[in-house]
């Protein structure tokens, strides 16, 4: 049923006749329902134009005043008069242009002034196929997908033109108009494709997906439509940095609402005239939403680094944790890179024992993203054999929530230590015993020499909860201590120039040294544990 | 000259001694007669990561034995303590900027002798040792860590440049020896 009423025909002649085109005249005549849009353009065309023949003579010609204009493509010139060519039974093709882009071909009308071609062909089957011919190309995996739209801005000038227009004409009527009694253009746009696009690709459109399908439509034959805005509301364009242009949507917008009416009408035509070209498209991209993947890794070597060690471009050493787990997961997920954190971390000579420190891995704009449980444990049997320096357990996809708790478990989790202490002078285990009844012991660290180029110079205390030791002989002894996040235990042992008091040395009154350092436990208790 | 029981030595004899932590991560750099003052000689601990540590050199006079000090001092002009030093923020800002000659406290013994300590490097001051303020016998004990008179961070640009002027561990024993042989020659 044809969704307009005898109360629509003026505004609905008037814009036909100023060479608007069928949908954006429903939008204007507040069409708000989604199945007039979505029927074919000719038919669409026909039956308005049955629909205005009623109560007028002469036929209306598609073509509007003022006097016809071919239709030129933005490479080609197809060479169609465009009287003789009007036929009920116009073509509407999708041509692929020499540099790539896509532009329509209609020789039944004119470029919409409006719309410039969106709710034309850009909104009908065959160029939805084509993006979707380009989303299936990209390789990503998804089970739902938003859409994200972008217009050119000067769209919105035109529309307000239009809008101006329709309202003086319902005025005559005595006829009101508001903003909200129009169809938006991106609303109609969606209407339309959102099933096609649903239809084609096989899965719904979800507004929280995780996949984006961005499509960035321009028109440069109208770039300059907006300036004139900046010479009344110069205050809307402020120059930003990373923008290429200062005339963004949300600018143009913001200056339409200020404008008034008169000064509009004064700079721009209403109705606004017709363009010789469609739309171009600029942009067809995907891309998903980061994905998290925690864990907890052990470190069994006192030669690798967390991060990769690299100075003036050498890499001092071979790999590093995070590249030895990173690696692999960016292969599986096919992911364009990765951040790595951690509850934490622990010196290039320092080994992770217990259950190991607790990591969490962005992968960024990955490829696949849906694993079972038992593929993960595959990919963490896949790590655990690829290396002995490191083993990873309790491998697990989590939300990004996780990058909260790395930080929590960074600076409020107690961790576990032990260390091989070299005396210089002679002990006895008698010499021992005083440390292990040691508990809550307060000590101030100033930032260590070996961190202080990089860090604040800073005092910072902490507390040393309990201590174990283990006689070892005359000269050494293990040391097994709970401590507060945060705290140097290299820095414990040997005092660091006097600057971590009290320290071992102080304590027992000799010079000290730590020989080798291990994390006996890192006390987070995530990400759960999984079984086996 | 003090003695410093610096190396740590491993459980078995038959086991190389490991280095000790001024070994592991510092070079020692040294500067002789600075200012033109006999055997004043300092010792620069550079670390890895640039920050340099100013000491003195086992040769220095305050370490030979039977000296005492009195009193030491950072205040070493009218209007500069280096006890006011005041560092903040990651960059270091606010920093005393040294040069070379600038000096850094004043060693007050019992003999009646004084000594400047200079820095020997350019660079931020980032503190000085308050430690030894309190208990003036700990430079004599451990000059080299507990014992040291300042720490300095160089600008990035300068870190290599800065012991352009300074004498190396062998170059120093060197210039030691000359010493003592001079001495005898005299004698």
């Amino acid at each position: 049923m044809f969704p307009l009423t005898v109360e629509n025909k003026h505004v609905a002649q008037l814009l036909l006749s100023t060479g608007t085109c069928p949908r954006c005249i429903f939008r204007f005549c507040g069409v708000d329902f989604h199945a007039p849009y979505k029927l074919p353009y000719k038919e669409l065309l026909n039956e308005l134009q049955k629909f205005l023949e009623t109560e007028k003579d002469e036929l209306i010609s598609e073509v509007p005043n003022p006097p016809p204009k071919k239709i030129r493509l933005q490479e080609l010139e197809d060479g169609i008069d465009g009287m003789d060519n009007l036929s009920q039974n116009g073509e509407g093709k999708i041509l692929i242009i020499e540099d790539g882009s896509i532009a329509s071909k209609n020789s039944n009308l004119n470029v919409c002034n409006v719309c410039l071609g969106i709710l034309q062909d850009f909104c009908e089957k065959e160029f939805i196929k084509k993006v979707c011919q380009k989303v299936e190309a990209s390789g990503f995996e998804f089970t739902n997908l938003v859409l994200s739209i972008s217009f050119p801005p000067q769209l919105s000038v035109r529309e307000h033109a239009a809008w101006l227009l329709v309202k003086q004409e319902m005025g005559k009527q005595s006829l009101s108009l508001e903003r909200n009694d129009t169809v938006q253009l991106k609303e109609a746009y969606k209407w339309i494709t959102h099933p096609l696009f649903s239809e084609e690709l096989g899965v719904p459109i979800d507004g929280k997906s995780l996949f984006e399908v961005s499509v960035v439509f321009a028109h440069p034959e109208t770039v300059e439509d907006c300036h004139f805005l900046r010479a009344i509301c110069p205050d809307c364009f402020k120059p930003a940095k990373n923008k290429q242009s200062v005339f963004t949507r949300m600018a143009v917008m913001k200056a339409l609402n200020k404008i008034k009416e008169e000064d509009f009408r004064k700079q721009f035509p209403c109705p606004p005239n017709s363009p010789k070209a469609v739309c171009s498209v600029v942009e067809i991209e995907c891309a998903h939403g980061a994905v998290f993947v925690a864990g907890r890794y052990n470190k069994y070597s006192r030669n690798l680094p967390q991060t990769p060690w690299i100075i003036d471009g050498e890499r001092k050493l071979d790999s590093s944790v995070e590249e030895l787990i990173s690696d692999h997961l960016l292969t599986v997920f096919k992911a364009e890179s990765f951040n790595f954190s951690s509850s934490g971390r622990e010196d290039v000579d320092v080994r992770t024992l217990g259950n190991g420190r607790p990591f969490a891995i962005e992968l960024v704009n990955p490829h696949r993203v849906h694993f079972t449980s038992q593929e993960i444990k595959e990919l963490q049997q896949k790590i655990n054999n690829s290396s002995n320096k490191i083993q990873v357990r309790d491998l697990q996809l989590v939300t990004r929530e996780a990058i909260g708790h790395m930080k929590e478990g960074e600076e409020e989790k107690t961790k576990t230590y032990s260390a091989l202490i070299w005396t210089n002078k002679a002990i006895q285990r008698k010499d021992l015993g005083f440390l292990d009844d040691i508990k809550d012991l307060k000590i101030d660290q100033k930032t260590p020499l070996r961190v202080l180029h990089r860090r604040p110079l800073a005092v910072r205390t902490r507390i040393i909860h309990s201590m174990e030791t283990h006689y070892v002989d005359e000269h050494h002894f293990r040391l097994y201590l709970k401590t507060q996040a945060g705290t140097y235990i290299k820095e414990f042992v040997h005092g660091d120039f006097g600057r971590t008091k009290p320290n071992i040395c102080s304590l027992m009154d000799v010079t000290a040294d730590i020989l080798e350092l291990d994390v006996e436990s890192v006390d987070v208790d995530w990400p759960p544990a999984l079984d086996d | 000259m003090a003695t410093e029981p610096e190396t740590p030595v491993a459980a078995s004899a038959a086991e190389p001694a490991v280095p000790s932590l001024v070994d592991r991560y510092f070079t020692r750099w040294y500067k002789a007669d600075v200012k033109g003052k006999p055997c004043e000689d300092h010792c620069i601990l550079q670390h890895s990561n640039r920050i340099c540590v100013i000491t003195l050199a086992g040769s220095h006079p305050v370490l030979q034995s039977g000296k005492v000090i009195k009193s030491i001092s950072y205040q070493i002009s009218t209007n500069c303590s280096r006890l006011q030093n005041k560092v903040s923020g990651k960059f270091k800002r606010g920093a005393q900027f040294l040069t070379e000659l600038a000096p850094l406290c004043k060693i007050y013994c019992s003999d009646g002798e004084e000594y400047t300590i200079s820095s020997c490097v350019r660079g931020r001051l980032m503190e000085v040792n308050e430690n030894i303020l309190h208990k003036p016998s700990i430079l004599q004990e451990k000059p080299s860590t507990e014992g040291y008179i300042a720490v300095v961070l160089p600008k990035f640009e300068e870190s290599k440049s800065i012991t352009e002027g300074l004498l190396t561990q062998k170059q120093y024993e060197e210039v030691v020896v000359k010493r003592i042989s001079a001495t005898t020659a005299t004698s």
